[in-house]
């Protein structure tokens, strides 16, 4: 039967050209439109760690004077050197780790290369299991390697390729700054997006070449990137007594229990600090998880999110229009629709044999929508905007895409085909 | 004109009525608010930068050595001697930011050491004697500084200025009675009072975010060199020697010193360039807005046309009957184009609130400014014109039914 009523729809599709390929090209457009900013906003919007960031977690705790306290005010989104290190030392989470970004000045051996910058991240050693950084030659630094600021570093695929040819490093040396540093390690391709970890030195497509220990980074005044908050006396020449938040810390707690313990850690050491007068303020504590803290970052621009509520805005304005031509379409229809209900057709069958035709339409626009999506998203990764590179269409994008055409356009198809069962059969044969 | 037949007519075909109505409807919400869009992006592209553009360029350059300040003052200074004796430029000048630059360094403002909260918030440009002239930005009160009150400081030093210039809004935000001129404000964290000793006319600060919009004309010169980890100059090229002067400063600045790396792709960038990156994300969603309208527009049209289309087949026997029994061509073709007018009227009505509706969503949502009501006059206008245009070709095919029509299939 569905052979039947496809070869029927085919029929009448092409009996009325360019109704059809109206209703085509609106579907396809609005469809695509669709696509690419969903697509988009699927990607932004993407869990960077997929399976690991429910148990990872951003502690934020308020250290600051009493200038311009407000308590219902959202703590620093970032620590201080002194409680950063004082909560890394704690150790009360399965896991942590304490950074920042930076930039680095390298010196290659081989002459054939300028000195150049590349992107670096100064943190402790637990960042690499915490994050499950894959390794392609060698593997993290120590923890006494971050309590000796030892000379050491992990290099990026990218940049192991640049100086040594891809061959392994480990245990060769790399110049930065006009010091040495031994390589420990080289991490295969990791660029998790958003850049969660730092939104502050880039939201998305950051992506560092080198690694080096904090305490090495914070001793060689290694310069840095991202935001800082200052208050009281403020940062002066060291960046180890300053009253600033400049750097984040991480934690893996891997159960909600020991996620609340953790918190009540949080509220405890405020206390504490504030009992010896490090504090001023009542304990003002957040822990949020990974997908929270990136909720609450905004982390997805907000033209992005106003992008896709267009598009659906500019979707249903299409599928509206797809109603009104099929109404037109299906009631154009009457009289031979009343010859196959006077033949015995039940209303059934005829709904049947319209939805068919709707789907049939939704099917050839979404495949157009498909390509105009294609389109729309090579025009978005030619955007100067920094997470171009991630716009492109995945499988289960690619999936969704045709379920939206078909179901709204069967959707859409429903209320003509619905009109045009209530004819009555012997009406339609009489005018004829 | 008689409206009750129309009425009746309409009443066949209820759903049809509906359906464009219904898209008319969203249609006008829709591009009323992208026209609001494209209205608020264009205003803040077009927004003037108090800097005199043309001829002005800025060079990045990083320092490969930091360790030492005091060598960084020196080279900073030999280099802006090197790019003032090139005979392609006017004028240069080092700061750590300008105008339209995106990032940069910004604090808040105080009129009392001992205030809670800041009064404004203002971009801090470090200046020397030279900056306003390399900017082309004239001083509406006051005086410039001079060579010698410029000093040199680090990043992580307390701003300690005694004396600064300030941007005419700037001055205006913090007094609004009387003149800024020879008062005293506070520029940092500190109890160093800094005296205002000029005032500058329209002077834009480096921060472009929505955020900033209060405070996007709030600058503060400071008389100082500022010794970071890398620095900008701005250099005035001869009038018509822009390509020269970007071609010879980089040269220049290498020949004094290769300790430093001038990034090949953007080290080196005019200010048409400069403004263009600042605003490419707001003219990029102008153009989406705009091409959403217009696709929107055309489908909304071709959909009254097809159904119109049908109308006018599925009537053309009634059209004969009305013709027979001595209506015009003319009836014909108002009965159609009033009863698209009919329907259109419907459908702005809902649109005209459902378009206020989402702008006040998008204010609540994206922090957007309330939709004026002269855009929803416009976009209602405009509407009711495309359904006459779209409804008049199949009117007018309905107009030429002849009365012959009437007798036919009978």
């Amino acid at each position: 039967m569905f052979g039947y009523y496809l070869d029927l729809a085919l029929r009448s599709l092409k009996r009325n050209r360019m109704l059809t390929a109206l209703m085509v090209v609106a579907i396809a457009l609005g469809i695509g439109a669709c696509m690419t900013t969903l697509t988009v906003l699927h990607v932004l919007s993407g869990d960077p760690l997929p399976g690991k960031s429910a148990r990872l977690y951003y502690p934020q705790i308020d250290p600051q004077d009493m200038d311009g306290y407000q308590p219902q005010n959202e703590p620093p989104l970032q620590v201080s050197w002194t409680d950063g290190m004082n909560l890394l030392h704690a150790k009360r989470a399965d896991n942590q780790a304490l950074m920042t970004g930076g930039s680095v000045p390298i010196q290659p051996e081989q002459s054939s290369l300028e000195p150049f910058y590349d992107d670096a991240r100064y943190t402790t050693a637990g960042f690499f299991a915490m994050f499950e950084v894959p390794f392609l030659y060698g593997r993290a630094w120590s923890e006494a390697d971050d309590d000796g600021s030892a000379r050491v570093a992990v290099l990026s695929r990218k940049l192991n390729d640049k100086l040594f040819g891809g061959a392994d490093s480990t245990g060769r040396t790399v110049r930065m700054e006009d010091v040495a540093f031994r390589v420990v390690g080289v991490i295969d391709d990791w660029r998790p997006n958003p850049h969660f970890y730092d939104l502050f030195s880039a939201r998305y497509g950051g992506e560092e070449s080198v690694f080096v220990p904090l305490t090495t980074a914070a001793d060689l005044k290694f310069g840095r990137n991202g935001s800082m908050d200052c208050w009281g006396k403020g940062s002066g020449d060291n960046m180890k007594t300053a009253t600033c938040t400049w750097l984040q810390l991480w934690v893996q707690l891997d159960s909600p229990a020991k996620a609340a313990a953790y918190k009540d850690f949080l509220i405890h050491y405020s206390q504490e600090q504030k009992a010896i007068g490090n504090f001023q303020r009542p304990p003002n504590v957040r822990l949020r998880n990974l997908m929270e803290w990136l909720d609450y970052a905004k982390v997805v621009p907000s033209d992005v999110r106003l992008q896709v509520w267009l598009a659906l805005g500019f979707l249903l304005v299409c599928l509206v229009n797809t109603v009104g031509l099929m109404l037109a379409k299906f009631l154009r229809r009457s009289a031979e629709l009343g010859v196959r209900r006077a033949l015995g057709a039940s209303r059934r069958s005829v709904f049947a044999q319209l939805l068919v035709e709707a789907g049939t339409v939704g099917l050839v626009g979404g495949l157009g929508g498909l390509l105009l999506a294609v389109a729309g998203l090579w025009l978005v990764r030619r955007q100067p905007v920094n997470y171009a590179a991630l716009a492109h269409l995945d499988l289960p994008m690619l999936a969704t895409t045709f379920l939206l055409a078909v179901g709204a356009t069967l959707l859409a198809g429903l209320l003509p085909a619905w009109r045009a069962c209530q004819v009555t059969p012997a009406l339609q044969l009489k005018s004829n | 004109m008689q409206i009750k037949p129309i009425l009746a007519a309409m009443r066949h075909h209820k759903a049809g009525t509906v359906l464009i109505a219904l898209q008319i409807a969203l249609t006008l919400a829709i591009v009323c608010n992208a026209l609001f869009i494209i209205q608020q992006r264009t205003a803040r592209v077009s927004r003037p930068s108090g800097v005199e553009e043309t001829d002005l360029f800025v060079i990045r350059s990083d320092w490969a050595d930091k360790s030492d300040p005091r060598r960084i003052d020196a080279q900073m200074q030999a280099d802006l001697i090197a790019l003032r004796q090139l005979g392609s430029v006017q004028e240069a000048s080092s700061t750590n930011s300008f105008p339209l630059r995106g990032t940069g360094w910004d604090n808040f403002i105080k009129l009392q050491p001992d205030q809670v909260k800041m009064t404004t918030d203002a971009a801090i440009f470090f200046a020397d004697e030279r900056t306003l002239a390399a900017l082309g930005t004239r001083l509406v009160a006051g005086r410039n500084f001079t060579a010698g009150e410029i000093g040199a400081q680090q990043p992580r030093d307390a701003l300690h200025s005694a004396q600064v210039i300030i941007s005419k809004a700037l001055a205006e935000r913090l007094f609004p009675q009387g003149s800024a001129l020879g008062k005293t404000i506070y520029v940092s964290m500190g109890r160093t009072p800094s005296t205002v000793i000029g005032i500058t006319d329209t002077l834009q600060a480096h921060m472009t975010g929505s955020w900033a919009n209060p405070y996007a004309y709030n600058a503060v010169l400071i008389p100082a060199r500022l010794l970071n980890d890398y620095t900008y100059y701005l250099v005035r090229a001869r009038p018509g020697q822009l390509a020269a002067a970007m071609r010879d400063a980089p040269k220049a600045l290498y020949a004094q010193s290769r300790m430093r790396i001038i990034n090949a792709k953007d080290g080196v960038m005019s200010f048409a360039q400069v403004r263009r990156r600042a605003y490419e994300r707001d003219v990029g969603m102008a153009i989406l807005m705009g091409i959403i309208s217009v696709v929107l527009l055309a489908i909304t049209a071709a959909g009254i046309v097809g159904l119109t289309s049908f109308w006018v087949g599925q009537r053309r026997k009634q059209i004969g009957v009305r013709r027979a029994l001595g209506a015009t061509r003319g009836d014909i073709l108002g009965h159609f184009l009033t009863e698209n007018l009919l329907i259109g009227i419907g459908g702005v009505l809902i649109g005209a609130v459902l378009a206020v509706g989402i702008n006040l969503w998008m204010v609540a949502q994206f922090e957007m400014a309330r939709l004026s009501l002269a855009y929803v006059v416009a976009g209602v206008v405009a509407l009711l014109l495309l359904g006459q245009g779209a409804v008049l070709a199949p009117a007018l095919r309905a107009s030429r039914v002849s009365p012959v029509e009437a007798t036919r299939s009978v």
